[in-house]
């Protein structure tokens, strides 16, 4: 038979062991995976749009340019995938969750605070390991492009976690607009910012103005780590890297302010 | 008396506003151990704000707010609570059993899935996509979520819209078998039956303020309104003029009467009009009663500033 504890009782008995908490995150991690992993409107156009730019661009016409120019446009069209599970996947799951209720109704679960967050990192990181993982095969099959296995290791490295500063973009967009609105912000920011990074054209194509304002956007950043990790640039990465975390944290910590605020 | 100890939820005092809008003006409630209350009240009465308040989602701008003595936007008392809300849409690819496990594992002893599953009448749902249910069987899938932590106190609000007769009252067997065994109930409903049917004492809610709180049988009492309608050539003025007659208006052909004492009504009705027609006598409905009682809280506070003034 079970006593009812009393409120003071009870109080002190709701300290959640370490492993529980543990377990929750993992859980919510687990859930978000599998949400997005059987829903084809999120992970379709995530995969295909790369792939396919990467089909036409890297391998078909790349051939003319060499191997030089598939393995390139490998690094390139990675980033323009990375980006994506991070600022839609972030940001359009922020807001339509925020809208429909179900981030209400987290907050209302005793739910550890942190959860929510990982859950949809873990996600984001997968789905970019999925983008770069495509890719290669593509690069290694059709394109005929040789990478030892430390540097195929480095791209897909530098995939996953470079999705992360693209996931607090995102999320900050998801703070601002709700529901529908977030998708347009997103496309409206993530298609310009692509295209300015050198992501579809070499940036020495672009006009001598976009080159060198191209500093200013984060994906040309991680650009210059995916074409360092496949061995296409040479010369010191810190800067790159400190750049990316400062934006990551920038924008995380003004989502985080906007969700607290206004939830 | 040691009552205060089992006090499991309160809200004292308490002020919110969004702007220059006022939600809660001064709202007090008090819930205890093993006990249903029903709140009750029309749209923007603050009903959704009180709960917002004693679930940590929003912070009230003065007065006391507490879940088992604590903060309720701490976690500690949050882990003795579960909620079933009102437009929480779930994530559609998950399935039920899924939905289950993920929401159990933020709480310190759960229910197993099975059990939680049992308890609220979904056993042969666990391996469908939550999306492919229907709106009675999502509502239900909500509910097993609700108890799924083993709560001392359930925040239910409009549990039973879009269920139909068969589920609701499944859904009410399930609540007061949790009710035996110790759990405390918040419920807020726009179903005066389900109130009646589940409720040890209800507040009724009104512009930020509770204007009544009292076991079920009182407020019946307190509402035994009648509604009148029949088609009649009398004026709509003539009718308002009657003592007794609390409300009248006209839709179309139709009078519309409202009335505390309806035998009167009618019998002066039939005797000023000969020819009416399709007389039809019902009792009030909710609604009326809250406009009823709503309008005695207003006349009351009206009273009071000019005698104030």
């Amino acid at each position: 038979m079970e006593t009812i504890p009393s409120a003071n009782e009870s109080t002190a008995a709701i300290v959640m062991p370490r492993r529980r908490v543990l377990g929750a995150y993992l859980e919510e991690a687990r859930s978000e995976c599998l949400r997005y992993a059987r829903n084809p409107a999120f992970m379709l156009p995530i995969m295909l749009f790369p792939g396919l730019f990467y089909l036409l661009f890297g391998v078909i016409m790349g051939h003319s340019g060499g191997q030089g120019a598939s393995t390139y446009l490998l690094a390139s069209y990675g980033v323009f995938g990375v980006m994506s599970p991070g600022l839609f996947g972030f940001g359009v799951s922020l807001a339509i969750e925020r809208e429909s209720g179900l981030l209400t109704f987290k907050r209302a679960l005793p739910m550890p605070p942190g959860a929510y967050l990982p859950g949809k990192m873990m996600m984001a990181m997968l789905a970019a390991g999925a983008v770069i993982m495509l890719l290669l095969v593509m690069a290694l099959t059709l394109g005929h492009v040789l990478l030892s296995l430390a540097q195929m290791s480095a791209l897909l490295l530098t995939g996953m976690l470079g999705v992360l500063p693209f996931c607090a973009l995102g999320m900050w967009v998801g703070t601002v607009f709700k529901g529908q609105g977030a998708p347009g912000m997103l496309q409206l920011i993530y298609l310009p910012m692509a295209f300015l990074s050198g992501l579809w054209f070499p940036l020495p194509m672009l006009p001598k103005f976009l080159q060198q304002i191209a500093p200013v956007w984060p994906s040309y950043h991680l650009d210059m780590l995916a074409l360092a990790a496949v061995g296409m640039k040479h010369g010191p990465l810190l800067l790159h890297v400190l750049v990316l975390v400062g934006f990551a944290a920038g924008f995380l910590l003004m989502a985080a302010r906007r969700l607290r605020r206004h939830g | 008396m040691n009552d205060s100890n089992h006090v499991v939820a309160r809200l004292a005092g308490v002020l919110k506003s969004y702007g220059s809008v006022a939600a809660l003006e001064g709202a007090a409630l008090q819930l205890r151990g093993g006990e249903l209350l029903a709140l009750l009240g029309p749209n923007g009465a603050g009903k959704t704000t009180a709960i917002g308040l004693l679930l940590g989602l929003i912070r009230a701008d003065a007065g006391t707010v507490e879940l088992f003595g604590l903060d309720p936007q701490r976690i500690e008392p949050r882990r003795c609570i579960g909620v079933m809300l009102q437009n929480a849409q779930l994530p559609p690819t998950l399935r039920v059993a899924e939905l289950l496990r993920l929401t159990a594992s933020s709480y310190p002893v759960p229910r197993s899935v099975a059990e939680s599953a049992e308890l609220a009448g979904i056993g042969d749902l666990l391996q469908r996509p939550y999306a492919k249910l229907s709106g009675g069987q999502q509502r239900r899938v909500q509910f097993a979520l609700a108890l799924c932590g083993r709560p001392e106190l359930l925040f239910l609000d409009e549990p039973t819209v879009g269920m139909d007769i068969e589920a609701r009252q499944k859904l009410w067997a399930a609540i007061r078998q949790l009710l035996a065994d110790g759990c405390s109930v918040l419920l807020t409903t726009h179903y005066l039956e389900e109130a009646e049917a589940l409720a040890d004492r209800v507040c009724v809610m009104s512009r930020g303020r509770i204007i009544h709180e009292s076991s079920v049988d009182e407020l019946r009492a307190k509402v035994a309104l009648k509604r009148i309608r029949c088609l009649s050539a009398l004026s709509i003025d003539t009718v308002r003029g009657w003592p007794d007659v609390s409300e009248a208006h006209r839709e179309r052909e139709r009078l519309h009467i409202t009335t505390a004492e309806a035998e009167i009504v009618v019998r002066r009705l039939l005797e000023a009009d000969p020819r009416l027609a399709e007389l039809e006598v019902h009792r009030a409905g909710l609604a009326e009663a809250f406009t009823e009682l709503t309008r005695d809280a207003d006349e009351a506070s009206e009273q009071l500033q000019r005698e104030a003034a």
